[in-house]
């Protein structure tokens, strides 16, 4: 019965079996998605998207490029589109020139000295243990979650595959000067709440 | 000695701006120059451009290896590409 299903649904997609998709490449999908999203439930979510989006559009997949890179690709727009769309019509919530006056208190405003409360302290971590990792991931998701929503979407934005700072400056209509502030103003706080809630 | 060099010897707030675009690859001859007097004398940020490059690596660079989908949604997702195609 399995089998009469598996043949009559192959001819439409040239060279490529969707119903060995998950068997080959979940895993593989999933494993990407976690590296970017570092959370369980949306990475599921965006790799159950891909394979569906990948269904629709399999009649253009023409055998030339390989079957996973194929679905990578796809789900590398899906993970774009993520965070595209955690910044539409948020823009407004923070001005970019309020980057500089909103964290000042990092140093001190005469000399440029780390302020003590905020000084970079080790984590004393074994950072190359992958659960240790995967567990920082978490926090900085928290983190991030916390940042001020343009913040937010110029880290993503850089940190994203293939995204060049001009192109997020176009995006964001932001001035290549205002984009690196905010660029530095973003890291100090990730790196300042990675410290405090590491424990 | 350099206006520019001077004021950057001391001062962490520029340093650690010079770091994020070092990183980005978006660094200036000049202001390598600056950074690497800064970062010869200045134990703290040479730990901030640790940590800042290591929080890169969480947003984007997990090992991707560790991650293994369960079997109950695995087999879940077969069946909703199964309806999938059959409603085609």
């Amino acid at each position: 019965m399995q089998k009469e299903i598996d043949r009559n649904v192959n001819q439409p997609y040239k060279g490529s079996d969707p119903l060995k998709w998950v068997e080959q490449y979940a895993d593989y999908l999933y494993g990407f998605a976690m590296s970017r999203l570092r959370n369980e439930a949306l990475a599921k979510d965006l790799v159950q998207d891909t394979f569906l989006a990948a269904l629709q559009g399999a009649g253009q997949f023409e055998g030339n490029s390989k079957e996973k890179t194929w679905l990578t690709a796809i789900l590398k727009n899906k993970i774009a589109d993520f965070y595209r769309k955690q910044l539409s019509g948020t823009l407004k919530d923070l001005k970019a020139t309020d980057a500089e006056n909103e964290q000042s208190d990092f140093f001190d405003a005469e000399t440029g000295h780390w302020n003590e409360q905020y000084m970079p302290r080790t984590f004393g971590l074994e950072t190359h243990d992958p659960l240790i990792l995967k567990e920082l991931g978490t926090i900085l998701n928290a983190c991030l979650a916390k940042l001020p929503r343009l913040w937010f979407s110029v880290f993503a934005m850089k940190h994203m595959d293939d995204l060049e700072s001009e192109q997020i400056c176009v995006e964001l209509k932001l001035s290549s000067s205002n984009f690196w502030v905010i660029m530095h103003r973003a890291k100090l706080n990730l790196r300042n709440c990675l410290q405090k809630n590491w424990n | 000695m350099s206006k520019a060099l001077k004021n950057i010897i001391y001062n962490c707030k520029q340093a650690t701006f010079l770091i994020e675009k070092r990183i980005a690859g978006k660094i200036t001859a000049a202001e390598a120059v600056q950074l690497k007097v800064h970062l010869a004398g200045c134990s703290v940020c040479r730990l901030y451009q640790e940590q800042s490059v290591l929080i890169n690596k969480l947003f984007t660079g997990l090992p991707t290896a560790g991650f293994k989908l369960d079997e109950t949604f695995k087999s879940k997702l077969v069946k909703k590409l199964e309806e999938e195609i059959n409603k085609n």
